[in-house]
């Protein structure tokens, strides 16, 4: 046969999300309607019957996490997407699927907030809340698509990364990514790699559904695929079983969390663009890079070294490669849609040895090119004087 | 000597928490007699529990067994259900815990008439905490958040499942323990959405404070006011009134959830050929 | 054997389980006959002959500490 090329498409954010969740194998959604995330469940209420999937909308967003939860500890690849005010009624459940860890994906296509804010604006507010949402000391993974084209590929890695570590990945997208429409090409299924959950040995004498391999990560046995065995939200030991156990707490929390961050070379993902000389460095995410990246392109055709450095996973934050830049770069410049949330990242890193702008939009516009360019060039003058 | 419920218990965790007395013991092990009965594959058999002091019977059963988050018990169970239908899934929840902060998800998944078996352990207290009163708390008791006795009239469980949509519903008490067993048994063989109540007894919080005395008496009273729904028919007003009654209250035949949803895939399919 | 002594052959044998058993009092209250609260405050099979094998004590414990097995 002939070798046909990809076919380009022109596709919404929220349908590739929804595509790309089909392609992982996802076979289950829960969700509840929430502008700007519900072309996501109207797209999967039509396509996963016909692949012998199963979409429930549920009474609302709480039921709508745990429907996920138990869908996936039944076998199926699950998730919901939602935006704010329902990210934030998740979060209890959120926090269940990461103690008991049971593999699933969160889209939250982020909209002006907070409340009910500007349900149809762009926003990047709800950052801090997917890292600190939920209570208790727990990991988190959190990618951030810029565009369509990766919102579909970052919807396969969120189902991968879920799947390999067993713990739940947010995909924090936002209304201007999930409402436009670009043109994209879709890999072919069969070239992407789709990781599964790793499962226990058939026939073990007993399953001790929480028992570490070397990775820190359990195998899992479905439920009713073999093994039974005890899912709780309490603190629980290897088998499973609630413990109050001060040793047995300790060890559990420290391998959530150990379990994530022993693994951020297969986590952590960014993109560097012109920052090898570069003196101010601009780091971004989500939409706002892309105005970063024409800022930057601009700067450097006036003569400003100037370089952009793009989050795609920004939890768990990578903090070796943005202290490695901080030491770099004299300025950092970090626009964000919100008041500077991740900016605290960053001063983290760079420990006052660097200087670190924000560039901050609470509009539910997106910041203009322009916007940067100016902050890149007042950064340069401070630079120039101190010659 | 081993005691006959012994095959569907992790015995390895008793004894359990529950307190000297306390009824959530006789309603799991009514609960254990009905898998008996229905002869239950526990390699196929999911309990979901919420969070409270019933909700730790999951942890005591030997079937895949999931303790969620307060209140949404139903939710999980409805995830586990659409996504593997044969999977069998029974649903034990507190009086807070389902009809409280769990309501929401306790309507809904009664009016879609998914083929749930759900069983709430009814002990009109919120026990784990240490005895605040709940939507099923009668009026006029004492809790600890009710020192001046409530003021508010309780839900007749039974009746919201049945408004709400339950195509099975059912009452009896941890006196009438071999009734609920038989009730248990009726309503995971009922195909929809089953609620059976058990009205059990908390002596320490709501017994105590409310001087019902200890747990044998609790059960007693649990004698002297439930009337099984046949003989109430031949009573007074006046001679029910304070009385609940046990037994199969409610029962019809309505279309299962997961079943329209098979349907519902092959009608996708077929569509989905001819476009 | 009389037929009263042979009526009154136990048709189940009840066990306690010790270990198990919180002393609730509730199985004692129901068939004081048959079972007695001990002075250690767990309950003990006082007059095993009397027992029916109503299995009501099993029915009703609710710490799994009763088994009425037939004989």
């Amino acid at each position: 046969m002939a070798e046909t090329a990809a076919l380009a498409r022109l596709m919404q954010g929220n349908e590739a999300i929804a595509e790309g969740a089909l392609a992982a194998g996802a076979r289950f959604f829960a969700g509840y309607p929430i502008t700007p995330s519900t072309e996501i469940a109207e797209i999967l209420a039509k396509k996963l019957p016909v692949l012998g999937g199963k979409f429930i909308q549920m009474e609302d967003e709480i039921s709508s996490m745990a429907a996920v939860i138990g869908a996936s500890l039944a076998g199926l690849k699950s998730l919901t997407a939602t935006s704010g005010p329902g990210f934030s009624l998740k979060q209890e459940n959120l926090g269940f699927a990461i103690m008991t860890e049971i593999p699933c994906v969160v889209v939250n296509v982020q909209r002006c907030g907070p409340s009910t804010g500007i349900p149809t604006a762009t926003a990047q507010g709800d950052v801090m809340q997917a890292r600190w949402g939920t209570h208790g000391d727990h990991p988190v993974i959190a990618l951030t698509p810029a565009s369509v084209q990766e919102s579909y590929t970052l919807t396969v890695q969120a189902f991968n990364l879920s799947e390999r570590f067993r713990t739940p990945v947010i995909l924090l997208s936002e209304e201007v990514i999930g409402h436009c429409r670009e043109r994209v090409v879709l890999p072919d299924i069969s070239e992407l790699k789709i990781i599964d959950r790793k499962k226990p040995p058939a026939g073990l004498a007993r399953y001790n559904p929480y028992e570490p391999g070397a990775d820190g990560v359990p195998p899992m046995a479905n439920f009713c695929d073999g093994y039974r065995y005890h899912v709780t939200g309490l603190t629980h030991d290897e088998s499973g079983g609630p413990t109050t156990d001060a040793e047995k707490a300790e060890r559990l929390i420290k391998r959530l969390n150990n379990k994530v961050m022993d693994h951020l070379d297969e986590i952590t993902m960014t993109e560097s663009w012109m920052t090898e000389d570069a003196e101010i460095i601009v780091i971004a995410y989500g939409a706002t890079s892309r105005s970063a990246k024409r800022a930057v392109k601009m700067a450097r055709e006036v003569g400003i070294k100037a370089g952009l450095f793009r989050l795609i996973t920004i939890w768990p934050f990578p903090v070796k490669e943005v202290t490695a830049l901080c030491r770099q770069a004299h300025t950092i410049i970090f626009p964000e849609l919100n008041l500077g949330q991740l900016i605290g990242e960053v001063e983290r890193a760079a420990r006052n040895e660097t200087n670190v702008v924000g560039v901050n939009r609470v509009t539910g516009e997106m910041i203009t090119p322009d916007e940067i360019l100016n902050k890149i060039k007042s950064q340069v003058k401070v630079e120039q004087h101190a010659e | 000597m081993q005691n006959s419920a012994e095959k569907y218990l992790r015995t390895e965790k008793l004894p359990h928490i529950w307190c000297p007395g306390c009824g959530n013991g006789i309603v799991l092990g009514a609960m254990v007699r009905a898998f008996e009965k229905l002869g239950c594959d526990q390699d196929n058999t999911v309990i979901v529990s919420g969070i409270g002091c019933s909700s730790r019977a999951a942890g005591y059963m030997d079937f895949n067994t999931l303790h969620t988050t307060h209140g949404r018990a139903l939710a999980f169970a409805t995830g586990i259900k659409l996504a593997r239908p044969e999977i069998t899934v029974f649903v034990i929840m507190g009086d807070g815990d389902s009809s409280s902060i769990g309501g929401n998800h306790l309507i809904h998944a009664a009016r879609r008439n998914i083929d749930l078996t759900a069983v709430i352990f009814n002990n009109s207290i919120y026990g784990m905490t240490g005895g605040q009163y709940s939507p099923l708390t009668p009026t006029g008791s004492r809790a600890t958040t009710a020192p001046y006795s409530t003021i508010e009239r309780p839900f007749d469980l039974p009746d919201l499942a049945r408004a709400a949509g339950a195509t099975y519903v059912a009452r009896s008490t941890s006196y009438h323990a071999a009734m609920l067993t038989k009730l248990i048994t009726a309503g995971a063989t009922h195909k929809g959405f089953s609620l059976i109540e058990a009205i059990t007894a908390c002596p320490v919080s709501f017994g105590r404070r409310n001087k019902m005395g200890d747990g044998y008496d609790m059960l007693m009273w649990q004698k002297e006011h439930a009337v099984p729904v046949e003989k109430a028919k031949d009573k007074t007003p006046e001679e029910m009134r304070g009385k609940f009654l046990i037994g199969e209250l409610y029962k019809t035949e309505a279309p299962e959830y997961t079943d329209l949803y098979n349907q519902l895939i092959r009608k996708s399919q077929m569509i989905s050929r001819e476009e | 054997m009389a037929l009263e002594a042979l009526s009154a052959l136990p048709l189940v044998s009840v066990a306690i389980n010790q270990f198990l058993c919180k002393g609730c009092g509730i199985c004692a209250s129901l068939c004081p006959k048959v079972l007695k609260m001990s002075s250690s405050g767990k309950v003990s099979v006082s007059n095993h002959a009397l027992c029916t094998g109503c299995r009501n004590c099993e029915n009703h414990c609710p710490d799994f500490a009763i088994s009425t097995m037939a004989d």
